[in-house]
């Protein structure tokens, strides 16, 4: 059972960084003059919207909780639409947190909103499919020894080592680069939630 | 500038790009342009108060050759060279806000002095510009009218020499020129290319020239302009001079006296080579130099003995370049001998200052422990023979480098004793450590022993304390984390709210299993996991007791105050914002709009009124409510005179008198003021003495020191400038959040607070407008309620009005561990907290800027920071004294 488990946990990481591979080279085949650094905000939008689209298959396919016994639409529905307003909540109290620390109030407004998307996918998105709408579990599974099985487990690290990438990323800002200062973080972040991942995918293996 | 233009591109003219060393502070270049010589990084210290200058200058050589030397504008060049102007009026530079009057002052004497005719040399240096740039940038529309005006100026003066020109034998000559350029922000005082490009252009009738003779601007030196009015003069190069003659000025002569100019420059670098490099003769300068010599003599054998002119101007033209690369090799190779370090003083006050962070280090554990007692150990006789010897070690050291030194050096400087002391000093530090060192070795076997309190386990606060202060320190090393500094402590200060704030939730809704609120549901479970990061991989699988917050906290805490315990830490992350966006600094961000420019600016001084006032009154309240009745009082007062004050200067406006044009310094308002500051520190002081006497009245001590805090408060809203004033009124504000609904409800102990203090402090101080360029300072608080300048109040006052902010949240820790009577050795954990985390980032940024010291940075980026650290440590000291001394009045009591 465990053994299974941690097969299938190796295969949806795996899967979560090729989607983020696949998003830098699918749309150069459709999209003209694309590329990371210049059109950054198109693929900023494409990478979150490929990571989302993953999680949700995985979620419906490997289904890691399986507690869903109540299976009546209406119940499904609300659920659902929970869901999407968490992860609006989510997205907007990121891009307050980013404008506390620094981020420009009006200028780069729509920059500092799509990376909150982004770390909201990559973070809220992942609670949202393993837990569901439900704050408690959420605040089990981050408070200290709350972890239950291996898929919570992973759940944390990956959201804590997205925050830490994120945190990370804020320190080539005062390097004399002549960018703006959010496609730096962004670019630094996936560097580092691609580094995490697997590392930290390995170390709950073992 | 029209006419200056024309004279640049079509006149009898040369124009060069010269370009300035850093610093490009205005005393430093005038010496420059004056002596030929570089000035260092000292002269930004003199800068304010310019002693006169010893050394050898154009000004000197000219008086002594009884030359009558007439001066208008800026009083730096008075003080420089006093006595040596038969005429002059200086103008005060420190009204920095005044660009007109500075100007008139200087041209009003214009039109007489040209009339007059009986002078030989006239220094005018105009103001205007600068100020300009310092007040609203080099963007502003008054860069152009002030532009105009000095072309008119330039105008003038040309013509009326001209139409002098005709009765003197000799030609006129006028140099324009800038001491310094102006950065993107308008300031100045770094390296940028901005700053260090001024403009040159030489003009006089010898420089005649035909149609179509374009000519480009050369990029020379400042210093070169030393040497080439000299020679334009007739008088001898001064005797430091690094630089060279421009050559294109002299081009217009015969051969003969080419050679013989470049010759007398060669001839004064040479000699100045000689003083200062002891292995002269191998210099390639000073090789060519003589070979130059001697073509030399043969040219004028050749033009005595009159050959063909071809052979004689061949001749003279090779030796013409040869003169000239002499004069190149021989002025870098100066240049390069002025960069050298004296590494022996360098090495010694380094070794110090380790030897001192090392002690500091090892007393960690026993420093920290409950009883906080730090004992010494030194009367080991094996220990004394160690001292013994290191001193004669180091006294062997000290003769055999001195007499060997090559260069200059301070500590050979010093006189014998002091030099000793400096060596028993730290003979005496390298034995302790050793002492210690062994002790802690020998003694840790037994407190290992038994195991460390489970309560003692480090929390994720106290993990992003030290990772903070290890990556603050790490970059230091960068030039551009030291420009931007202000960002780290932002960051720092940021992160620190957020765990504090996970901090908070943790203790809330997990101590006790109600149901969480709704409204903050979503932030909760994002912080939850924001903070919950700071915990590395194997943290979290310990059990950790919850031993900050234990329920009875919470269930005292109900209602509203819990909401503010909630809140606050958000409120406090919001306030950090808005100050972030008050004052822009650093360097590459500095030349973004922020609010206090759009304050500053003079068609919003209706909201800079309202807002200053606003902010006084929030200091007023949130500081009385710890006062006595008397202090009370007179802290309203003291706030009304601050903008009595303002209003006088003419920075803010009375609602009953809009626009009110009678605009003084404010002297009587200003020292209305420091009699209420005097005081409040006085009754404080008194509090504190009868609260020594009286040992067991604990509550008058915390009164006291409240009162001291609050004298300071009051000084410090005199200083700041009026859109300043909401820093110093949201410093209060997050001090009494934070004291009342983080420090107290969560119980942190004295290192944590004391370290949550520092890092305000040091946010707060970038948050003033301060930045690691020397720029950025303030020096208009030193004149508050002063007529002249007054060297020792003047040097006072700007160190607290630039370094307000930590000292403010040092005093207010001060109170806080006082007033928190849990654990008695509180306040000397956190005077002991408090000295280690400023020598830190001190020591180690000595040791990086001694191994930096050839970075192409350091005179721009390293050096200026390392006088705010220097500056910064004195602070400290003053700080860490207060604490001890309120440490042993606590002692005394109990």
């Amino acid at each position: 059972m465990k053994d299974n488990d941690i097969k299938r946990l190796l295969y949806t990481h795996l899967l979560c960084i090729f989607s983020i591979i696949l998003s830098v080279f699918i749309p150069s085949l459709f999209l003209e003059n694309f590329s990371i650094l210049e059109t950054h905000v198109t693929w900023l939008c494409i990478c979150s919207g490929f990571v989302t689209a993953v999680n949700l298959v995985l979620y419906l396919v490997v289904k890691p909780n399986t507690s869903s016994k109540r299976s009546s639409l209406s119940h499904k529905v609300t659920r659902f639409l929970k869901c999407c307003i968490y992860f609006l909540m989510s997205c907007f109290s990121f891009h307050v947190i980013f404008v506390l620390y620094g981020a420009p109030l009006i200028e780069l407004a729509l920059e500092t909103f799509l990376f909150a998307v982004i770390l909201s996918t990559f973070t809220t998105v992942p609670c949202l499919c393993l837990l569901g709408p439900n704050l408690k579990a959420w605040l089990r599974v981050f408070s200290r020894n709350g972890v239950t099985s291996i898929w919570e487990n992973s759940l944390q690290i990956t959201t804590i080592s997205s925050f830490v990438g994120a945190w990370l990323g804020a320190l080539p800002i005062p390097l004399d680069w002549e960018r703006p200062w959010q496609m730096t973080v962004e670019r630094k972040r996936s560097t580092y939630r691609s580094l995490h991942v697997p590392c930290r995918g390995l170390g709950t293996v073992k | 500038m029209p006419y200056t233009t024309y004279l640049v591109e079509k006149g009898a003219s040369h124009s060069f790009v010269a370009e300035a060393k850093p610093p490009t502070v205005t005393m430093p270049r005038i010496k420059a342009l004056m002596t030929g010589s570089l000035p260092g990084f000292v002269d930004v210290i003199r800068n304010l108060n310019s002693p006169a200058l010893l050394e050898d200058s154009v000004i000197r050589q000219a008086k002594a050759a009884g030359k009558r030397i007439v001066f208008y504008g800026d009083e730096t060049w008075v003080k420089l060279f006093p006595k040596h102007f038969v005429e002059y009026d200086g103008t005060t530079s420190f009204f920095v806000s005044d660009y007109t009057e500075v100007d008139n002052n200087v041209t009003r004497h214009l039109d007489k002095v040209l009339k007059r005719g009986d002078w030989d040399i006239l220094i005018l240096h105009y103001l205007g510009l600068d100020h300009i740039g310092h007040i609203s940038g080099p963007n502003s529309p008054l860069i152009g009218q002030k532009l105009s005006e000095m072309d008119s100026v330039l105008m003038k003066i040309h013509t009326s020499l001209q139409s002098k020109e005709r009765e003197t034998p000799l030609p006129n000559l006028l140099v324009l020129c800038g001491d310094h350029g102006m950065s993107e922000t308008g300031s100045h005082g770094a390296s940028s290319t901005e700053e260090v490009n001024t403009p040159l252009i030489l003009i006089s009738s010898a420089f005649e020239r035909k149609p179509g003779d374009i000519r480009h601007p050369k990029h020379v030196q400042q210093t070169d302009v030393a040497a080439t009015l000299a020679i334009a003069l007739g008088l001898p190069i001064p005797k430091d001079s690094v630089g060279s003659l421009l050559f294109p000025v002299v081009e217009g002569r015969p051969m003969r006296e080419q050679l013989r100019f470049l010759h007398l420059n060669t001839v004064q670098l040479s000699k100045l080579l000689q003083e200062n490099v002891p292995s002269y003769e191998k210099d390639p300068g000073f090789e060519q130099f003589k070979m130059s010599e001697r073509l030399h003599g043969n040219w004028i054998r050749l033009y005595l003995e009159e050959k063909h002119s071809e052979v004689l101007f061949n001749l003279g033209s090779k030796v013409l370049r040869q003169y000239l690369d002499a004069l190149k090799t021989l002025s870098l190779s100066l240049s390069a001998q002025v960069a050298q370090y004296d590494i022996y003083s360098m090495m010694v006050g380094t070794v110090v200052v380790l030897e001192v962070l090392t002690l500091l280090l090892l007393s960690v554990p026993q420093a920290l422990r409950r009883k906080a007692e730090l004992e010494v150990p030194l009367s080991s006789p094996g220990f004394s023979l160690l001292f013994y010897l290191v001193i004669l070690v180091l006294s062997a050291v000290h003769v055999i480098v001195c007499t060997s030194a090559e260069s200059s050096c301070y500590f050979c400087g010093l006189s014998w004793l002091a030099a000793g002391g400096v060596m028993v000093l730290a003979s005496a530090l390298l034995c302790v450590t050793v002492s210690v060192l062994t002790n802690v070795l020998v003694g840790g076997n037994t407190p290992r022993k038994n195991p460390v309190h489970p309560s003692s386990r480090w929390s994720e606060l106290d993990l992003l304390i030290l990772l903070g202060t290890a990556g603050h320190v790490l970059s230091l090393g960068a030039s551009s984390f030291v420009e931007e500094e202000h960002q780290t402590w932002y960051f720092l200060v940021n992160t620190l709210c957020l765990a504090l704030s996970q901090e908070t939730y943790r203790n809330y809704f997990l101590g006790d299993d109600g149901e969480p609120p709704c409204g903050l549901r979503v932030e909760q479970g994002h912080d939850g996991a924001t903070a919950a990061w700071q915990d590395g991989p194997g943290c979290d699988v310990l059990e950790r007791d919850k031993g900050h917050g234990s329920p009875s906290t919470s269930e005292v805490l109900r209602g509203r105050e819990k909401w503010m315990v909630l809140a606050s830490p958000w409120l406090i992350l919001a306030c950090c914002r808005l100050l972030r966006s008050l004052n822009q600094t650093g360097v590459q961000w500095a030349h973004r709009p922020d609010l206090g420019h759009w304050l500053t600016s003079s068609d919003h001084k209706a909201e800079l009124s309202v807002l200053a006032a606003l902010s006084l009154l929030i200091v007023f309240v949130l500081v009385q409510r710890g006062c006595s009745p008397v202090s009370k009082a007179a802290l309203a007062l003291g706030l009304l005179g601050v903008y009595c004050y303002r209003a006088a200067i003419g920075s803010v406006r009375f609602p009953w008198r809009p626009d009110s044009k009678d605009i003084s310094k404010g002297i009587i308002e200003a020292r209305f003021v420091y009699v209420f500051v005097l005081g409040i520190l006085f009754t404080g002081t008194k509090d504190l003495l009868k609260s020594q006497v009286i040992a067991a009245d604990f509550k008058l001590k915390t009164v006291g020191l409240w009162e001291i805090y609050s004298g300071l408060v009051l000084l410090a809203a005199l200083l700041f400038r009026p859109h300043n004033l909401p820093v110093l009124a949201f410093s209060l504000l997050i001090q009494t959040l934070m004291t009342k609904f983080i420090w107290k409800p969560l119980r942190h102990d004295a290192a944590e607070i004391t370290v949550m203090h520092y890092w305000f402090g040091q946010a707060f101080f970038y948050f003033q407008g301060n930045s690691n360029n020397i720029a950025t300072v303030d020096i208009s608080a030193g004149f508050v309620g002063l007529d002249t300048y007054v060297e020792i109040p003047a040097v006072l006052l700007t160190a607290f009005g630039t370094y307000a902010g930590p000292v403010l949240w040092a005093s207010h820790l001060v109170h806080f561990l006082s007033s928190e009577t849990r654990s008695g050795s509180a306040l000397s954990h956190a005077c002991f907290c408090y000295a280690l985390i400023c020598s830190i980032p001190v020591s180690t940024y000595i040791v990086l800027v001694t191994s930096l010291r050839y970075h192409l940075f350091i005179w721009s980026v390293f050096s200026p920071k390392l006088l705010y650290e220097g500056m910064h440590l004195l602070i400290t000291a003053a700080v860490c004294v207060f604490f001890t001394a309120m440490d042993q009045t606590r002692l005394t009591q109990s």
